[in-house]
């Protein structure tokens, strides 16, 4: 029983960062109905970015709350710069070309952050793995049984903060002005145009929101799992992607569904079968859901305009 | 979706991947194609290692400890009235650079013998240039079997793969009595899964039982949910054979989840970079390694404070390795009649009590070496010798 219950606490945390780099996904997809493969290495850009700002406030001032959230806020906002420079000279020449085109751009930035930060040029990348500063010092929150089941503070204050970012998304796509807009040009982005939307503009914000929010996953990702390295966003950027099909890519609610169900399968793939399983039931489900469910759990069903 | 990327990857890597070469004083100058005939008046030695990448610090130790093996010899007088020369080639950490590195070692630059690489992968891309051409390669730090199955002019001066689980299981059952132990691999690493097949085969001998078997892959940063099911089967010691850059994270996790037990593991441990990743939690563990700084021998010590003396770093056990290594080519060009390649694969292959710094070297008729293992066990900062264990 305690184990089940540890196994819960795990999944869901793991899950929770799948939902936060999946909903940069679903956001661009539903926008431009591009699948930006480089968002996972935006999250690795962005984790390091954190990195740089902790380790130059130095041990009492990263830990302090104005501390924490100037780290989160340097490096989502450096983020949001990076998804801006991204989207104008990457996406935007490509925008009425084929999307295979598009898309094929999309790994080509994935590989070129994921393998440029290996390069060492000075003291900040590098291929080596590197272990994230403990920016809130873990305490134990609450503990169950003879220490069967342990509840660290991190694992709270990570949850609770994803939690706001998700529902700080999801007022601004669908209560806020730019949302409307937003919504307008994911349905025709050139009858938004023509109703006046500035659609370019919508398109840049909607990138620089991801990003930032991705930057966001990227930290509570290192203050769970510790490691910081170049490659880390292709990892998860995977299996976020996954999430956000499983959820039905372009929907909001379904990306956070589907990342955290995802995040739970995977421990209970591991807990109660063969760890080797994990990363092949994952995908296996994400076929079953397609089968069942083409557009993803989420996803409605559109046709297909001739 | 996964080959796809890393095949553009090497492509491009490959289109714009310069290749990069540092050559040892006296450096001759970049452009000279022709250089060092094995009938001029010095021997070169070849070098292969990976200088820059992510295994750039094991390269560069090696590298050093060779540099210190020639300046030794070439002190006493040089080998048969000629001065020793080294010549190193990087090869970036991949086996396509470290095959054409030997190849020019062996048709252009003319090396009597090619000392090389750390990573077994690559080893065994160079050895299969060194037998063809019949040039003797001695790898100091490459422990996978295979690496001297290629061919009788290939030699090592560590033990290999399998010993380390031997060792380890003796450790755990004699010195930690422990009785159960569960295993958490990397499933896709032959090192790991080399180690783990041995441990488990002689601690169950030993009447030791596994209680759990689970796997992770490289590159994973999330084991709660191994460590939890390991946790479940209550045992007395975990065995971990992977890399530090897993470890240190499996070893944060294992303390968060309550897993109080020592954990063991093999010479992928060792990097200054465990103390960085695991913090404080990997205090108290185990691992079995080469040898050790701290060991009290005079032998140890000497080299020790040379070296210290020379770089200004405590020497890993790569740099003590390669120093043997570049120790026991010398010696054999001593006792060699001449110095073509079949006479001095003759004289390496009976090398025999070598007094080497990290264990004495004998090489047994595969060519491995037979010697002691160390066990360390992880300090505050650093890591303390614990025992040798013999074979």
């Amino acid at each position: 029983m305690g184990d089940l219950v540890q196994h819960l606490i795990n999944g869901l945390a793991a899950g929770t960062i799948y939902a936060l780099v999946a909903l940069g996904y679903t956001m661009v997809y539903g926008v431009l109905k591009l699948i930006n493969f480089a968002h996972g290495d935006v999250m690795m850009v962005g984790t390091f970015g954190a990195y740089a700002v902790a380790r130059a406030l130095g041990r009492p001032a990263q830990t302090s709350l104005l501390g924490v959230a100037a780290i989160f806020l340097l490096a989502m906002g450096g983020c949001a710069l990076l998804g801006l420079l991204i989207e104008r000279f990457a996406y935007r020449p490509l925008r009425e070309k084929p999307r295979l085109t598009a898309l094929i751009t999309a790994i080509g930035i994935s590989f070129t952050l994921s393998y440029g930060f290996q390069l060492d040029f000075g003291p900040l990348p590098g291929a080596a793995p590197r272990a994230f500063p403990e920016i809130i010092p873990p305490r134990e929150w609450f503990v169950f049984g003879d220490r069967t089941v342990v509840i660290w503070n991190w694992q709270v204050i990570s949850l609770g903060i994803a939690l706001l970012l998700m529902v700080a998304l999801q007022a601004l796509v669908y209560r806020s002005r730019f949302g409307r807009a937003m919504r307008a040009v994911s349905f025709d982005h050139r009858t938004a145009a023509l109703m006046g939307i500035p659609v370019d503009r919508v398109i840049a914000l909607t990138f620089m929101l991801g990003s930032a929010l991705a930057a966001g996953a990227g930290i509570l990702f290192a203050i769970k799992d510790t490691v910081v390295q170049p490659l880390m966003g292709l990892y998860v950027g995977l299996k976020a992607f996954v999430a956000a099909v499983i959820g039905g890519i372009g929907n909001v609610p379904g990306a956070v569904v589907g990342g955290l169900l995802l995040g739970l399968v995977e421990e209970f793939v591991v807990g109660y079968s063969s760890s080797s399983w994990r990363d092949a039931v994952a995908f296996s489900f994400l076929i079953l859901v397609l089968l069942v469910r083409p557009s993803g759990l989420f996803g409605t069903v559109t046709a297909e305009k001739v | 979706m996964r080959t796809l990327p890393a095949v553009t990857t090497a492509l491009v890597l490959l289109a714009i991947g310069c290749e990069k070469k540092s050559a040892n004083p006296p450096a001759p100058t970049a452009a000279a194609p022709a250089a060092a005939a094995p009938t001029g008046d010095t021997i070169l030695i070849g070098e292969v290692f990976s200088l820059t990448g992510g295994q750039a610090t094991f390269g560069i130790s090696s590298q050093h400890g060779i540099e210190m093996a020639v300046k030794e010899a070439n002190a006493a007088g040089g080998v048969k009235g000629k001065k020793l020369e080294t010549r190193v080639y990087d090869d970036q950490g991949k086996p396509e650079e470290a095959a054409n590195a030997a190849t020019r070692l062996v048709n252009q630059d003319h090396a009597v013998v090619i000392l090389g690489e750390v990573a077994s992968t690559n080893s065994i891309a160079m050895a299969n240039v060194a037998q063809l051409a019949g040039v003797p390669m001695i790898t100091p730090t490459s422990t996978n079997p295979k690496v001297t199955q290629i061919g009788d002019y290939i030699s090592r001066v560590c033990f290999i793969d399998p010993f380390q689980g031997f060792v380890m299981a003796k450790f755990a059952r004699e010195n930690l009595k422990l009785n159960k132990v569960a295993v958490l691999r990397d499933l896709k690493s032959d090192y790991s899964t080399g180690l783990t097949d041995v441990f488990t085969r002689k601690f169950t001998e030993m009447g030791g039982k596994i209680v759990a078997v689970e796997t992770y892959n490289q590159g994973d940063s999330d084991f709660r949910g191994q460590l939890t099911a390991i946790k479940r089967a209550n045992p007395d010691g975990i065995y971990v054979p992977g890399y530090y850059s897993e470890v240190g994270v499996i070893a944060r996790q294992a303390r968060e989840l309550g897993l109080a037990v020592p954990i063991m593991g093999g010479d992928g441990w060792d990097s200054e970079k465990l103390f960085e990743l695991g913090g404080s939690a990997v205090e108290g563990h185990y691992f079995s390694n080469h040898y050790s700084s701290d060991d009290p021998s005079p032998r140890v010590q000497k080299f020790v404070a040379a070296y210290k003396a020379a770089y200004g770093a405590v020497p890993d056990a790569l740099a003590t390795l390669a120093y043997d290594a570049a120790g026991v080519a010398i010696e054999a060009m001593r006792r060699a009649p001449d110095l073509s390649g079949k006479s001095l694969r003759d004289a390496i292959a009976q090398t025999k009590e070598y007094p080497g710094v990290a264990g004495v070297i004998t090489l047994d008729d595969r060519r491995n070496a037979v010697k002691p293992a160390t066990i360390l066990r992880v300090g505050k900062g650093k890591f303390e010798y614990v025992a040798t264990i013999n074979p």
